[in-house]
């Protein structure tokens, strides 16, 4: 007799378009995307990349403040977010900076989330987008919500939402999916399996072999991608985006990634978890070097365009941190405005102590 | 005027405004075709359809979630957590999601959502379902909380809740839902959210109280008079925030005052109070300002609870303490 858990999770393979080589391997699957496009989509990758390692030695020069890396992970990050219309709505974890940034928050304000400034949690109207969630597996029920309401609303758009392996073990997870399943909400659920929350590897966060499985129990679809492979993670989230809009319910995304730095800079140390040979395996995956070689086939890429990306993401970075830099100085007086839309007496009383405070 | 109970207020409040604005959404356990389990969303499945008001899965965590994000994409929403005692398992949805929105937003966004839920002693409920909890909500920032002692300000108070672009927490005390009967307008009215009320003047001594614990302190009043006592009575009606005005001036005019609550003593509304007068009219007392409240326990099981929760006679007792100090 077969066991149901082993006749459901076998089912669950990992979807994938592009080989190690950058080889297609799965030519029925090929997104229609443009020459442009595909250009665009690498152009996100190398930007992305080059930021992430601006980020982390402007971290080291204690210039930027809290920062999660995201060397790895670009085509899960950049690949699912390369699906979404621009009035899609985006609720993301504190990694998820890269797709906020390039859904059109604006890269100094990233800077300043970081720093920890208010100005880095105003979203710019007309950016659908909330600020990075601290709290793991907040932001899915919430997604739940949003997703709802959009459907609600008749509109033709989604809310995705992204957590981490670790995330998928919060009961938020389970009651996000379950929700949005009930109502066939427009929702896309992110799970980036980095094989690592903080230090514990996935392996330990549940006996479950995948964690696109967990969709089953929801009732709804769930799909297991390389997440390395920047094409399989546009495929499967455009497939999910046009499900959700066509009123056939939300997705579970389970993209295979690695985060080749540590889980933030605030002093994690991956080398008391994970071993120099699963870092060089997982490298041999590398997103950006597989949609390279691929692009190259075709002659859409050249070491001249990356240098020009190189150089413009340096750029913005400078300019952006400029802009940061240039932010004004933090009040207690603009955080106590912020707590209600009109202030009750005690916050108004606080508001004058600190007023006077804050001008000596 | 009709004469209304509680519950008919409130199902009254949220009918008049699911009918003033359409992007409201009454959702929760059983409030749908069922009318929730005391009948408080009665008819308005039936009246506005499954669109405005319905079911959601068990999960109270899911139900914050699910209404942050509903009041993220223009609704306003007002859910239901069928008891107070399981607040616990929507925290974080409340006090670290909605109650830090517009904060963590510098002000971009904000969650206009209405949590209402039964609480309070003295029906005999299984556990976790009685439990005065607003301490919990009274100590986080970003949110205000209401409670309702009358037909009358449960409708005024729920319409300006639903209104108010801040989340409310609005919590409705079991014993009083069918308890007794008041005038209520048919037509709407609201109750601004931070406003005491008092229920009776007196000029002897204040007692400052909320919830339940209006009607016993009324009952005290009356015992106090006969003892040529005068007892001022107020109802907070909104806890957070304190309407520090009223109680301020009540205490400046009977230099005397009590404050009475449901809930276990430690870390409570009356602790505040009491520091509050403290800070603001220390020098017009003429006795310390005591409390009247429940012991440091859990919420008793059913049968000592006649015991636990402070009745009238706590009420006289510890006001002439503090007229004969």
């Amino acid at each position: 007799m077969t066991k149901t858990i082993d006749a459901v999770q076998d089912q669950f393979e990992t979807f994938q378009i592009l080989s190690e080589d950058g080889e297609v391997v799965n030519e029925s699957a090929m997104p229609k995307l443009s020459d442009e496009q595909l250009q665009e989509l690498m152009r996100r990758m190398v930007y992305t990349r080059i930021w992430d390692q601006r980020a982390i030695s402007l971290n080291r020069q204690g210039r930027l403040g809290f920062y999660a890396p995201v060397a790895g992970q670009e085509a899960s990050m950049l690949g699912s977010h390369f699906a979404l219309d621009k009035e899609d709505w985006i609720l993301p974890g504190y990694r998820d900076i890269p797709q906020i940034v390039f859904h059109g928050f604006p890269l100094y304000q990233a800077f300043l989330w970081s720093r920890g400034h208010f100005q880095g949690g105003q979203i710019p109207e007309g950016v659908n987008v909330l600020m990075p969630q601290i709290i793991i597996g907040a932001q899915i029920i919430q997604a739940a919500g949003v997703g709802f309401g959009l459907k609600k609303q008749g509109k033709k758009n989604v809310c995705i939402t992204y957590t981490g392996d670790g995330g998928a073990s919060q009961g938020d997870f389970y009651e996000g999916l379950n929700f949005a399943g009930a109502y066939a909400a427009n929702a896309i659920f992110v799970v980036q399996n980095n094989r690592f929350a903080i230090s514990v590897p996935v392996e330990k966060q549940s006996a479950a072999k995948t964690i696109a499985q967990k969709a089953v129990a929801a009732g709804i679809e769930g799909i297991q991608v390389d997440g390395m492979d920047v094409l399989a993670v546009y495929a499967a989230t455009q497939q999910a985006r046009e499900r959700a809009i066509a009123g056939e319910g939300p997705t579970l995304i389970e993209t295979l990634t690695y985060r080749y730095g540590p889980h933030t800079m605030a002093g994690d140390d991956p080398t008391r978890y994970r071993t120099k040979d699963l870092d060089s395996e997982w490298e041999k995956k590398d997103p950006l070097v597989r949609f390279r070689k691929f692009l190259e086939k075709k002659n859409l890429w050249s070491e001249e365009q990356e240098n020009k990306v190189v150089e413009e993401a340096k750029e913005d970075i400078k300019a952006s941190i400029k802009k940061a830099d240039g932010a004004p100085k933090q009040k207690v007086t603009d955080l106590i405005n912020f707590m209600f839309e009109e202030l009750p007496y005690n916050l108004r009383e606080q508001l004058e102590q600190y007023t006077a405070k804050e001008s000596k | 005027m009709a004469q209304m109970t509680m519950i008919q207020a409130i199902t009254d409040a949220m009918r008049n405004e699911l009918k003033n604005n359409e992007n409201v959404l009454v959702f929760g356990e059983d409030v749908g075709q069922n009318g929730g389990v005391f009948r408080a969303t009665e008819g308005l499945q039936k009246e506005f359809g499954e669109d405005r008001v319905f079911d959601t899965p068990l999960a109270e965590s899911g139900i914050g979630g699910l209404a942050i994000g509903l009041g993220l994409t223009g609704f306003r929403p007002v859910m239901e957590i069928q008891f107070f005692g399981f607040v616990f398992e929507v925290f974080d949805s409340i006090a670290a999601q909605m109650a830090r929105m517009r904060y963590r937003s510098g002000g971009v966004y904000n969650s206009p959502v209405t949590i209402r839920s039964p609480f309070g002693g003295g029906v005999k409920t299984p556990e976790l379902h009685a439990d005065s909890l607003e301490g919990l909500m009274y100590q986080t920032p970003g949110i205000k909380v209401v409670i309702p002692a009358t037909p009358y300000d449960a409708k005024g108070l729920l319409i300006s809740a639903i209104r108010d672009n801040d989340p409310v927490v609005y919590l409705e005390h079991m014993k009083l839902y069918r308890s007794f009967r008041g005038e209520v307008p048919e037509e709407e009215y609201t109750i601004e959210l931070g406003k005491a009320d008092v229920k009776r003047e007196g000029k002897d001594v204040s007692i400052i109280t909320y919830g339940a614990m209006v009607h016993a302190s009324l009952k005290a009043a009356d015992e106090l008079e006969k003892d040529g006592i005068s007892a001022e009575v107020i109802d907070l009606r909104t806890i957070s925030p304190l309407d520090i005005d009223t109680i301020i001036a009540s205490v400046e005019k009977t230099g005397r005052a009590i404050v009475v609550q449901e809930a276990q003593k430690q870390a409570g509304i009356g602790a505040f109070v009491v520091a509050e007068i403290n800070d603001r009219a220390i020098l017009n007392l003429e006795a310390p300002v005591l409390r009247v409240t429940a012991p440091d326990t859990v919420f008793p099981y059913a049968s000592a609870e006649d015991v636990w929760i402070p009745d009238h006679r706590d009420i006289v007792d510890k006001a002439k303490k503090v007229y004969n100090f």
